[in-house]
């Protein structure tokens, strides 16, 4: 593991940072996220190592349960437009025709309208629930890693040695694992880090129009606003989940930018 | 001139469908689902009378194809509709912000677009060196950072701590010209941080496409100096994916318009959507939806018609 | 003598390569090549790929491409040293000067102007002419260049003209301005042999009439033979040897340039079809999905066992589309095909595995034709796992027994396909193709983007592996030196039929057809003096008719 560049290992150790804290939320936050432990907007002090929001919860306790919430959305979110998008799109790229013509005239006309729009009409008529905000944000985004996949692989299919592999006599199975998809994986692999980041700005974005996560329970949007108010009067607090989002999101984009380079790189990598 | 005749009205036509089967997707996506119009505006506590008295007065019971067409066709005949919540006339309450929001929208544009544009040719001149990658460095965070924190680092330290600009960004009628532009300072400001890293690299990218081609380096070997080679050769060639990556993120602006009128409390089509779904209220989600689809789709439309027009093997066939 | 008009003195060009996961770092592509050039002069720079011909080229006009840097040496035109000038001074001797041709005029030229204003552009900047004059110059150019309606072909856009003519107005536009000299670098290359001679005959003529000195840039010896009266030879970015054209082709003083000149020296007898043939070609018709256009017509050709069948035609022949109604990738639209004694499906998916297994193909790009995510052991494995079901050990001996065959011998099973040179990796696509034991090899250009030493090597251990292994080729290919040199039978084909078809002997004798006679006459011969008896002899006999 040497070699790595000092980018990679920041983005790295915030991202390892985050994730853990995730993870261990209710043994590292010192106070319990709903819980109202002192008064409005204290500022940060030896008891409150962030301060306090805007009806006295403890910042820190609930920024670690936020981001708790934050990332198993948008991991499953990711997971879904993940796995949606690229079976659909090599599917589409390997079987030609009619299965290509029409998925990929679905995906336009999804794609033709902008998603933040999409998932407010969506939601509009839709109980905002976890689950909901998972599967609505994960559908729409799989449009893109369906465009990415489908690109990738009709490149690679129309190489000599997958038509050497098909006058071989090979079977679909064999073309989609073993010739097309290790070629496709770098691209993919570096996709998924800015999927990631979409899911974590979206919805961080729709709990902060207050169509995310519903209170009490908090991500890093909603904390944004609940404490939006705050800023008029000069109290930062509504900066700390807002930076907590960019630094986790700048190191994800780090990460992925490095291993798009390594896996490119390998001996045998394309270009 | 047949061939791009052809081709612009396809173009066109096809618009005009995408936006046509929008509007079904908008309509279809509102009422399949398996939320209930009437209960959420009623609540869980609301009784089966009332419930079924609002469905009858929403036209809910009607057969949807139905309830589609009399929607389109009030589209049509610039009907949106009323709202549910207030009862008023959704056209009308669209009008003035929806005016405000292209008014936010083009100043926006009108800072971005020429910034963005001299950026990227100074990246292009100056490439592999510090401007370069310093904007490249701004792109990879500008992408990482929600516009809603731009919105309020600007807001906290501009607004409250400078006292600069103000705060949020109340426009009504009764305001002069030079007021409302103050008043909308921050988020213009906000708006073209948004969307000029983007609009940056992608113009970067299309001159720097075109500086590669083999009849620029026709050019430097003809003796002509590094303006003549960019004014004559690289220009005209480069003007298509330029335009190009300017609707596209006029696009994008569209959008990012949403979350900033959010954030500065601005009287526009972005917040009067974000109110409705909260409240549920379905014909103005409907309806705003829809503008703003047909607006993006619009600006994609544009970009493409440019890129036809602009393509000399179409504009002189052989 | 007077002083030459350009000398070069221990020119050293380098570049910045960028592997991909290594640091950047410079390389030497150039390492001290010295050359005169008179004033009327033409010199010759023939090399393989990588030789740095081009970029000496481009020295002459202090200009470097992309990552490309002169980084000693003295290079001096009209009496200065143009590395020590300024850009201002390089840019009055680049297009007025000095100027350039390029390998695809189609690149070259930008779209989005007509093709008069950009021939004239250099001319008018430079004030060397008025507008006016440096149109009417034009138009003598593009006469003289033998274009079709000089007068008007100016007002086109680049588009509207064709590869040939696009690359005569690219001559025109170099000679426009009145330079000294001429950087012509591959001018012909992207061409077909046919449209190639009458544009190495119009830039020969044009060249002598103009009096203007040129570098004649190119890997085809025949070719610069024609036009050039000195010859340099470049390897690896060194001098190998220079000297005048008729020395460097009739008595060459270096092993390597001796190689160049007696490349396609393989000489092999033309066999007599003994039994049954293997592979019966019937009145294929055929042509691509929703395309109403017929790319081959009443094709009908057979191949014998043991035998090489050479398909020959220019672009646009419908060769290459054969190939693929033989392989089942384009079902035909009317005929059949038998194949060892059975018939053929139309369709890939209505063969067998034994039709798949014997019937095997070779691509042009080796590069593509492996999957770069394997190593060469997995490439030449595949087809032994899969047809044959060998295993472990078994495989092991298999796969190293082909590459003993393809002259690669050990250390190769583990190696990916990057790791490989042009050569070897065409020779890993021979062992994947002999894995399968096929009756026939299709070899589509097989031997197209290798340099001659290498295509040369292939050649010949395509005509070994036939004599060990028994197996039929159908060897399809634009150029008349390779068909010459390793087939039995021949197919010319032009415009999707087969013009001419026979034994290799009967095809190549007279009495030809029109077409065949023209292909033919095209190919440059490595003989002073080719070109002028060539198009000496078509003047006369087009007077004659």
């Amino acid at each position: 593991m040497k070699n790595i560049p000092v980018s990679a290992l920041i983005g790295l150790f915030f991202t390892g940072l985050y994730f853990l804290a995730a993870v261990f939320a209710p043994l590292l936050a010192p106070y319990g996220m709903a819980e109202i432990v002192g008064d409005v907007w204290e500022p940060a002090s030896d008891q409150f190592l962030l301060g306090t929001d805007n009806i006295g919860r403890d910042l820190l306790s609930r920024m670690i349960y936020g981001g708790r919430t934050t990332i198993f959305i948008a991991t499953a979110a990711t997971i879904i437009s993940f796995v949606t998008g690229s079976v659909l799109g090599l599917l589409a790229a390997v079987s030609g025709g009619w299965v290509d013509q029409v998925l990929s005239r679905f995906v336009d006309l999804i794609m033709s309208i902008p998603t933040l729009i999409f998932a407010l009409v969506v939601l509009s008529v839709m109980p905002v629930t976890v689950p909901v905000l998972i599967l609505v944000m994960g559908l729409l985004d799989s449009t893109r890693v369906y465009r990415l996949a489908r690109a990738v692989a009709v490149d690679i299919e129309v190489m000599d040695y997958v038509e050497a592999a098909r006058l071989r006599g090979e079977k679909m199975g064999w073309i989609i694992f073993r010739e097309i998809l290790p070629n496709a994986l770098s691209p993919l692999v570096a996709e998924l880090g800015l999927r990631f980041i979409f899911a974590v700005l979206f919805v961080s974005t729709l709990s902060f129009l207050g169509l995310g996560v519903q209170p009490p329970e908090a991500d890093w949007g909603g904390i944004v606003k609940e404490n939006k108010e705050g800023i008029v009067y000069g109290i930062p607090a509504a900066l700390i989940p807002a930076v907590a989002i960019a630094t986790l999101a700048i190191s994800v984009n780090l990460v992925a930018d490095w291993v798009l380079n390594r896996t490119t790189s390998l001996k045998g990598g394309r270009g | 001139m047949g061939q791009v005749a052809t081709l612009l009205a396809q173009r066109i036509a096809l618009s005009l469908l995408l936006l046509f089967l929008v509007s079904i997707l908008i309509f279809v996506g509102t009422i399949i689902l398996p939320g209930d119009v009437a209960q959420s505006i009623l609540g869980q506590s609301a009784t089966p009378e009332a419930l079924a008295n609002l469905r009858a007065e929403l036209g809910l019971n009607d057969p949807p194809l139905t309830r589609y067409f009399a929607w389109l066709g009030g589209i049509l005949q610039g009907d949106l509709g009323t709202a549910l919540t207030s009862g008023q006339d959704i056209a009308t309450s669209i009008g003035t912000r929806l005016g405000n929001t292209l008014f936010l929208a083009f100043w926006a544009a009108v800072v971005a677009v020429p910034l963005a544009i001299f950026l990227g040719l100074l990246a292009v001149r100056y490439r592999d060196r510090w401007p370069d990658k310093l904007i490249s460095a701004v792109t990879l965070a500008s992408i990482s950072i929600p516009e809603f924190l731009i919105g309020y680092l600007l807001m906290y330290f501009i607004s409250v701590r400078l006292g600069w600009f103000p705060s949020v960004a109340m426009t009504n009628d009764s305001m002069g010209f030079w007021d409302k532009l103050n008043a909308i300072a921050l988020p213009v400001m906000v708006l073209t941080l948004v969307v000029l890293a983007h609009m940056m690299r992608m113009t970067r990218a299309a001159i720097l496409n075109v500086m590669q081609s083999a009849y620029i380096e026709t050019a430097e070997l003809k003796g002509l100096s590094g303006l003549d080679v960019i004014r004559k050769h690289a220009f005209p060639n480069a003007i298509a994916p330029i335009v190009n990556v300017v609707m596209l993120n006029l696009a994008y602006l569209v959008v990012g318009v949403v979350v900033i009128e959010v954030v500065f409390v601005y009287p526009g089509m972005g917040q009067y959507l974000v109110d409705h779904v909260s409240k549920r209220d379905v014909p103005v989600v409907q309806a705003c939806g829809l503008i703003f689809a047909a607006v993006y789709i619009g600006l994609n439309m544009v970009a493409d018609i440019v890129s036809i027009l602009s393509n000399p093997r179409l504009r002189h066939p052989k | 003598m007077s002083d030459p008009f350009v000398r070069v003195r221990g020119l050293k060009i380098g570049a910045t390569v960028y592997p991909p996961g290594e640091k950047p770092h410079d390389i030497e592509i150039v390492h001290g090549v010295d050359f005169d050039l008179q004033k009327g002069q033409v010199l010759g720079l023939i090399g393989e790929s990588g030789a740095g011909k081009s970029t000496i080229g481009l020295a002459t006009m202090a200009y470097g491409r992309g990552g490309v840097e002169i980084t000693g040496g003295e290079v001096w035109v009209n009496g200065r040293d143009i590395l020590q000038s300024g850009l201002r001074d390089v840019r009055q001797l680049r297009g007025a000067e000095v100027t350039y041709v390029s390998q695809s005029a189609a690149a070259s030229f930008n779209p989005a102007k007509k093709i008069m204003e950009q021939v004239t552009e250099a001319a008018i900047r430079h004030n060397k002419f008025s507008r006016r004059e440096a149109e009417e110059r034009a138009v003598a150019l593009f006469t003289k260049l033998g274009l079709p309606d000089p007068e008007n072909i100016g007002n086109r856009y680049p588009h509207q003209v064709s590869g040939g003519q696009l690359q005569r107005c690219m001559t025109a536009l170099a000679l426009c301005p009145e330079p000294d000299l001429v950087v012509f670098d591959e001018p012909t290359t992207a061409l077909d042999v046919t449209t190639q001679i009458d544009v190495l005959a119009a830039i020969k003529e044009a060249i002598r009439d103009t009096g203007v000195a040129a570098l004649y840039i190119t890997h085809d010896l025949a070719v610069v033979a024609q036009v050039s009266d000195r010859i340099m030879v470049l390897r690896m970015g060194d001098m190998v040897e220079c000297g005048p054209t008729d020395q460097i082709i009739n008595a060459p003083q270096q092993e390597y340039t001796q190689a160049l000149v007696s490349v396609r020296s393989i000489k092999h007898a033309e066999q007599e079809p003994t039994t049954e043939p293997v592979l019966t070609v019937r009145d294929i018709t055929a042509r691509y999905p929703g395309t109403r256009y017929d790319v081959l017509r009443d094709v009908n050709v057979d191949l014998h066992p043991g035998q090489t069948l050479a398909v020959v035609g220019e672009s646009g022949s419908g060769k290459s589309t054969l190939a693929r109604v033989i392989t089942g990738l384009l079902p035909p639209s009317g005929g059949s095909i038998d194949f060892a004694g059975r018939r053929l499906s139309p369709t890939l998916a209505g063969r067998s595995l034994e039709d798949l297994r014997e019937l095997q193909m070779i691509y042009q790009m080796a590069d593509t034709a492996m999957n770069p995510r394997q190593t060469v052991g997995t490439i030449i494995g595949r087809p032994l796992e899969f047809y044959f079901g060998l295993k472990g050990r078994e495989k092991q001996k298999r796969i190293q027994e082909l590459l003993d065959e393809i002259e690669l011998g050990d250390g190769f099973q583990d190696r990916y396909p990057a790791e490989l040179s042009g050569g070897q990796k065409q020779r890993v696509c021979i062992a994947r193709a002999l894995a399968a034991k096929p009756k026939i090899i299709i070899c589509d250009e097989v031997t197209s983007a290798l340099d001659p030493l290498v295509a040369d090597g292939i050649l010949k251990l395509l005509l070994e592996l036939q004599k060990i292994e028994g197996v039929a080729y159908l060897f399809i290919t634009h150029d008349l030196a390779t068909v010459r040199a390793i087939a039995d039978s021949i197919a010319v084909m032009y415009q999707g039929k087969v013009q001419r078809y026979g034994g290799k002997t009967e095809v190549l004798s007279p009495p030809f057809d029109d077409y065949t006679d023209l292909l033919l006459s095209s190919v440059p011969e490595m003989k002073l003096g080719w070109l002028e008896d060539v198009i000496a002899h078509r003047k006369m006999e087009s007077a004659g008719n």
